[in-house]
């Protein structure tokens, strides 16, 4: 099938003006008899819940946390880009869109990143409005920070805190709405099941964590909020509860899944310890405005960094991209570093680090400012390693860190399922194949504050509240399927741990479908993750019970749907025989090692059906056109 | 740096199985403890042999083990968080302890957060005081330009200073009384000094430290254990802050 993003036409700057005109909409008396259930609490699904309380929709909130204000995209650091052009260097909203674009590696739609970068101004003045304490002068101006993949400075921030910052920002318009009453939130709640009636989503089956409680919400749409997939490396510098269970119940009740292979590696992030770990974690890309990557040149070095002088460095960014240097965006920066380390020139543990060294900075700026822009991450490192950032270089090292893909929606943010929306990094829509540092907080909170707001009233516009009760028997059988899910994976009691499953499918993945893939590594991953798979049935072990407090039973429904998910992922970087941005095929580089695209035979989406568990998923495409942005070879140099 | 030394450590776990089962130690031994492990590793491995041997393992919050998300939540010997200056429980890491510990792990204690298993309690009261007022009444959409409305850094500062806060209740925990005061003050004072939050500064105050009362947490002596227990270090000057604000609020 070819999919149709449902893109507006005509000039671009007019296409989300006209849009929103276009839209049918809900007559305010009308919308408190729609209820909109919004499942995941970050950014996306926060600013999402406040703002569809606000308008006056009967909402329903689920988070698995203990509480909206913890989801993951408070570990966000840097900041939030914007066009707002303040600095006077030279930004627009066209600037914000072709970078966006760009650094995407033309993978992404058009109309979907004009409206991006025509809201990112909005939610800049709406958290400042909430009481946001961004960084500012001494005049009292905002103030701006330089990020990758950009020449200007369009980055706002609130220390190295913008994530939580943001989300305390929209968990606060929440809590105001709660406090209304338009939104009943529903923490400890984890999603199991998209409820289908007649083609369309109509409800959500959940689990309550502390009660172990099975039940069903019925409302008029569902909008998923639920964050990303790349806990499927196990590693990664997501929170230990993000996982792709409910896009892929989504998935398995008919929503396409897009681009699944699209995975960003983080460039700076603490270098592993030992195989005890349990996660990765990042540093801030923001580091890198200061810091200045380097390798040493000798192979198997083994002095102090402090004792190799000056010429026997290689700032491999700045060599390789002298336009961009340090700032180059973050797969190219992620491949370079692999590229010392696999040279032999890597250091720390095992080789797999290189160093990011701030004493040019120290020298020019002062200890205190270097301290003042980014202390914490200073402090948080030190803690980590042992070490301290300020005298020694830092160690830095790829990690998994954002997922491009997901659940494929059309320009409304509605998936191939009537009725089911999915926002912020859940859905595929506007990073492409590669995102923009400072990006992904303005993604979740466009989508959640500006657009969802006015696209799901043009779906129930056009249906009648309350279509579906409670006592469907579509809710029924979804509460039975979890029950028995759940029942299964306690009754397997087998000799391995959830964890010890996880673990080797991240090994898996991380190996043949990591930062470098190639056609015989993805058949590799292919061959093992169904007979990991079957393992996992035969022989997990699941302590407790299913109604009860148990956190070793959430984890192990998670691990069960990654270990489904992970064949998809690399099914889809199987298909896609190119490399483009986070996705590296090995067959398909420049002469200098650059990403090499097929615009011929791969400008488009891959949207996947389920067809089953040990099924083939079929393949759907949406082709993109580029009209305002053409079609180059993405350069940094 | 990693280190070739392994540990061994002795371990007393506060295990309860509901709200309303009595509580008691267990004793544990951690073996094998790499000093480069974090806290929270060392009790996973703990866990891994626990489900192994067929038993129930140890239930603890976290999730972005990061340090900024709020969620774990424990009190190690005695001292919530663990006692390391500005750190959560899961950027505790294991060489700040030595070959043959004795380690006392419990749940936060404080009447306004009832256990719900072993070391997971229920810390819902600090959303519902942030409900009660935790916000400015800014309405989606419709708002002047960002740089309409100057914040001199000063002032900047202060507001994130407060607005740090994570929200994971240490300050309950560490407090003799059981008070929220350090957590509702900073975020008081994160908004009272904002321009963007001063209209509603009176009603703020009033209503979020009435809810504060009605959601059973004490009241603040002065005891100042709740800055010495917050791991993002936030200031007692913001309790004396939510003081001068409550006093301005009754005239």
């Amino acid at each position: 099938m070819i999919l149709d993003g449902k893109c507006p036409t005509g000039p671009i700057e007019k296409t989300w003006d006209k849009h929103r005109f276009d839209m049918k909409l809900v007559n305010p008396s009308n919308k408190r008899k729609y209820k909109i259930l919004v499942v995941g609490t970050g950014l996306a699904g926060g600013a999402a819940a406040a703002s569809l309380g606000e308008l006056g929709y009967n909402v329903e909130a689920f988070c698995y946390q203990d509480s909206p204000r913890r989801a993951h995209s408070i570990a966000a650091q840097g900041g939030i880009n914007a066009a707002k052009n303040y600095p006077n260097d030279g930004d627009s909203i066209y600037r914000l869109f072709y970078d966006t674009i760009k650094g995407g590696d033309f993978r992404a739609r058009e109309a979907d990143v004009w409206r991006l970068a025509q809201v990112s101004n909005n939610i800049i003045d709406q958290c400042v409005a909430q009481g946001v304490p961004f960084a500012r002068d001494y005049a009292g101006y905002l103030d701006n920070r330089s990020f990758g993949g950009a020449q200007v400075s369009r980055t706002f921030y609130a220390r190295g805190q913008t994530g939580q910052q943001l989300l305390l920002g929209a968990y606060s318009a929440l809590a105001r709405q709660i406090k209304a009453g338009t939104v009943k939130m529903f923490p400890r709640t984890e999603m199991l099941d998209l409820i289908v009636v007649d083609g369309e989503a109509k409800g959500i089956t959940v689990r309550d964590m502390v009660t172990g409680e099975i039940r069903s919400h019925v409302g008029d749409a569902v909008v998923l909020c639920t964050g990303g997939y790349v806990n499927v490396f196990y590693l990664s510098t997501n929170a230990m509860g993000c996982s792709v269970t409910a896009a892929w119940k989504a998935h398995r009740k008919g929503a396409f899944f897009a681009n699944p292979c699209y995975t960003q590696i983080h460039p700076t992030c603490i270098p592993q310890h030992g195989d005890k770990q349990s996660k990765l974690t990042l540093m801030s890309e923001s580091l890198r405005n200061d810091g200045r990557c380097w390798a040493p040149k000798k192979k198997g070095e083994k002095r102090g960094p402090n004792e190799i002088p000056e010429e026997e460095r290689d700032y491999y960014l700045e060599r390789k991209y002298p336009s961009f240097g340090n700032l180059a965006p973050r797969d190219i920066a992620s491949r370079a570093a692999k590229e010392q380390c696999d040279d032999d020139r890597g250091v720390g543990p095992g080789g797999r680090g290189v160093y990011l060294d701030f004493a040019d900075s120290i020298k020019r700026l002062g200890e205190d400012t270097i301290r003042e822009r980014y202390g914490n991450l200073f402090e948080m490192y030190e803690k980590i390693t042992d070490e301290n950032g300020y005298k020694v270089p830092m160690r830095i090292y790829p990690a998994p860190h954002y997922s491009m893909g997901g659940l494929w929606v059309d320009y409304n943010c509605e998936s191939n399922v009537p009725g089911l929306f999915v926002l912020g990094e859940a859905n595929f829509s506007v990073h492409g194949a590669n995102r923009l540092g400072a990006s992904a907080l303005m993604q979740g909170l466009a989508d959640g504050y500006f657009v969802i707001p006015y696209t799901i009233a043009n779906y129930l516009a056009k249906t009648a509240p309350g279509k579906v009760k409670a006592d469907n028997p579509e809710c029924k059988k979804s509460v039975d399927d979890v029950n028995n899910n759940m029942k299964k994976l306690i009754s397997i009691n087998g000799k391995k741990t959830v964890s010890e499953f996880h673990r080797e499918l991240g090994k898996i993945m991380w190996e043949n479908v990591g930062m470098a893939r190639s056609d015989q590594s993805c058949k590799e991953a292919l061959k093992k993750i169904p007979v990991l798979r079957e393992e996992f049935w035969k022989n997990v072990k699941v302590s407790g019970s299913g109604a009860q407090f148990n956190q070793d039973l959430e984890n192990a429904g998670r691990v069960a749907d990654f270990l489904e998910f992970a064949e998809l992922l690399t099914r889809d970087a199987l298909y896609r025989n190119e490399s483009c941005g986070g996705h590296f095929r090995v067959e398909h580089q420049m002469p200098d090692g650059e990403a090499k695209r097929d615009d011929e035979n791969f400008c488009h989406a891959a949207a996947w059906e389920f067809k089953g568990a040990n099924a083939e998923p079929e393949l759907h495409i949406e082709p993109l056109k580029f009209e305002n942005v053409h079609l180059a070879i993405r350069s940094y140099k | 740096m990693s280190h070739d030394k392994t540990m061994n450590l002795t371990l007393h776990v506060w295990r309860q199985k509901g709200p309303k089962d009595p509580g008691k130690f267990e004793v544990y031994d951690a073996k094998d403890v790499s000093p480069d492990q974090s806290f929270l590793e060392m009790l996973d491995e703990v866990n891994e042999d626990l489900i192994k041997a067929g038993k129930d393992p140890i239930a603890f919050d976290h999730d972005c083990r990061e340090g900024i998300c709020g969620m774990c939540s424990q009190v190690i010997n005695g001292m919530a968080h663990g006692g390391q200056d500005r750190t959560t429980v899961c950027q505790l890491h294991m060489r700040m302890f030595k070959d043959g510990d004795t380690i006392y792990i419990e749940p936060w204690r404080a009447r306004a957060f009832p256990v719900i298993k072993d070391l997971v309690v229920d810390r819902i009261a600090l959303d519902t005081i942030i409900q009660a007022g935790g916000y400015t009444s800014a309405h989606t959409g419709g708002i002047a330009d960002g740089n309409a409305i100057l914040v001199p850094k000063p002032e900047a500062e202060y507001a994130m200073d407060a607005a740090e806060c994570i929200g994971c209740g240490a300050c309950v925990a560490g407090c003799p009384n059981g008070s929220a005061m350090l957590f509702t003050s900073a975020k008081v004072s994160q908004l009272a000094v904002l321009p963007q939050g001063q209209a509603e500064a009176a009603r703020r105050v009033k209503e979020m430290t009435e809810t504060l009362q009605e959601c059973g947490f004490g009241n603040c002596t002065n005891h100042y254990e709740c800055q010495a227990a917050c791991p993002k270090g936030i200031n007692v000057k913001f309790i004396a802050k939510l003081n001068r604000e409550y006093l301005k609020s009754l005239f």
